[in-house]
């Protein structure tokens, strides 16, 4: 029967569950139509000597979380926390979140 | 009546009920949808994210080493790569300058680099798509940077870096040493930190270890902590995951509290009238397992699409305010689509079975009481 709901219910399920398969085909593709883009980003971290990724340029300890030392957030004095809307973004680096626990 | 057919009966009961609450069930479809959508889109792009931090920070230096003065960087003595050049296992050490610049007629933050391309040509300067976005001339021209002494440095720009590279160059001017020097003031002698080579990567902790011992004002980071920050960033307990993690989990609660709390009066005379009728207690909790996984599934497949779409086609333009927070620079770029079979397995499990099982529990309860009575309340 065409017409059943359950009929309905089905097709609908099926055609996304077509999409989702053509959404992990096309993640498929776009890998590895991206691989030289990738292999030129990753030339030119080598070649710079570069250290992040260029996502959050407001902050030097967002921009650099890497880089960042363990007083970066209180960069104006003691007292003063972190303001910047991407340092709720971006937590502590884990060799800072760890550094005491280190020889 | 075969398996498949009475499935498909009970199926169909079960879509009627569900089509009688319309407005309420639509708009319950509508906040799963979008519970779901936060989640997925979360989980794509954090996911996207650290795939290509790990895979383009693999050729990040070996191991960096910072002097700190009041647990603030210092600029490293030049004096210091001799000391760290001797221990039995590193293979190179070189000075690194590089700084930040605040661009003041635009209100940019620039990453200033020194690159050795440009050492036979001072004046001249290359940068980033971003910065070149942000200048009056394009890419053409001249930017007056102004030096530490208040003078005006005019620096050419030779080229302009690939927009493909723009999440690791958006904000980057390379420069050379020269032009470096005189825009800070920064002595002879000295560098921003150290970049190591190690023969052999398995020794980099005890090497860490010995520059620590032999320079104690120093603070060497290897390139694996490098590559464990962005994994740290975007792990589910970073800020931005967390906050909406949070959020839409507590809305997510909510409706799945709603659900078990109990059934309307209408659902429970609508129990009552299928058992009076010669329904079975677990074709009832049967039909509540079909209204539990339509509404579930369809928002589950409706949300992950949509979040699919809202991460690698429109480049998360959702959360680009909250990532681009108050920088000037943001890189425009397109992440590598990847979904993570495991990541979105276990959203499913973490919403749709709970969901359902929340649609059965009160269901079982009415069902399990005689049919007048349940009418009867």
């Amino acid at each position: 029967m065409a017409g059943r709901r359950s009929s309905i219910f089905a097709v609908y399920v099926l055609i996304h569950l077509c999409i989702l398969a053509l959404l992990w085909v096309h993640a498929q593709l776009g890998q590895s139509r991206a691989r030289p883009d990738l292999e030129l980003k990753r030339e030119m971290v080598g070649s710079l000597g570069l250290t992040d990724l260029c996502l959050f340029t407001e902050a030097r300890y967002t921009r650099h979380p890497a880089m960042a030392d363990s007083n970066a957030p209180f960069q104006d004095h003691p007292m003063s926390f972190d303001h910047f809307p991407s340092g709720s973004i971006v937590t502590v680096p884990e060799h800072l979140r760890y550094e005491s626990g280190k020889p | 009546m075969t398996f498949i057919q009475k499935q498909r009966n009970i199926l169909d009961v079960a879509l009627c009920s569900l089509l009688r609450r319309k407005g309420k069930n639509l708009s319950l479809v509508a906040a799963y949808v979008f519970v779901i959508f936060l989640l997925s889109s979360v989980m794509f792009i954090t996911d996207a994210l650290k795939r290509e931090a790990s895979f383009v920070l693999k050729d990040a230096p070996e191991m960096i080493v910072q002097r700190l003065v009041a647990g603030r960087h210092e600029l490293v003595p030049t004096a210091y790569a001799k000391v760290i050049g001797k221990i039995r296992g590193v293979q190179s050490v070189s000075p690194r300058l590089w700084g930040y610049y605040y661009d003041a007629t635009n209100g940019a933050n620039y990453t200033l680099i020194v690159h050795q391309d440009l050492i036979t040509s001072p004046g001249s300067i290359m940068v980033g798509r971003g910065v070149a976005r942000h200048l009056p001339a394009g890419g053409n021209g001249t930017i007056p940077f102004k030096a530490c002494d208040g003078s005006y440095l005019f620096l050419e720009i030779r080229s302009v870096l690939p927009s493909e590279s723009e999440l690791v160059s958006a904000d980057l001017v390379l420069m050379s040493e020269p032009d470096f020097r005189r825009l800070f003031q920064m002595p002879e002698g000295y560098a921003t930190d150290l970049v190591l080579r190690v023969r052999n990567v398995r020794e980099l902790s005890t090497i860490a270890a010995k520059v620590v011992q032999l320079l104690p004002d120093t603070r060497p980071v290897s390139r694996d902590e490098i590559l464990r920050t962005y994994d740290a960033v975007f792990s589910w307990r970073s800020g931005l995951v967390i906050v909406i993690f949070a959020g839409t989990l507590s809305a997510f609660l909510i409706l799945a509290w709603d659900k078990a709390t109990g059934l309307s009066a209408e659902e429970k005379r609508e129990i009552g009238l299928l058992k009076a009728v010669g329904w079975e207690t677990s074709d009832v909790l049967l039909m509540k397992f079909w209204e539990g996984m339509a509404v579930s599934l369809v928002s589950f497949l409706t949300g992950i699409i949509l979040a699919y779409v809202h991460i690698f086609f429109t480049s998360a333009s959702l959360f680009k305010p909250a990532l681009k927070g108050w920088a000037v620079l943001y890189p425009d770029f397109r992440l590598t689509p990847f979904i993570d079979g495991q990541h979105a397995a276990t959203l499913f499990f973490l919403t749709v079975v709970p969901y359902t099982a929340a649609t059965i529990v009160p269901s079982w309860r009415t069902a399990t009481m005689d049919p007048d009575s349940v009418m009867r309340s």
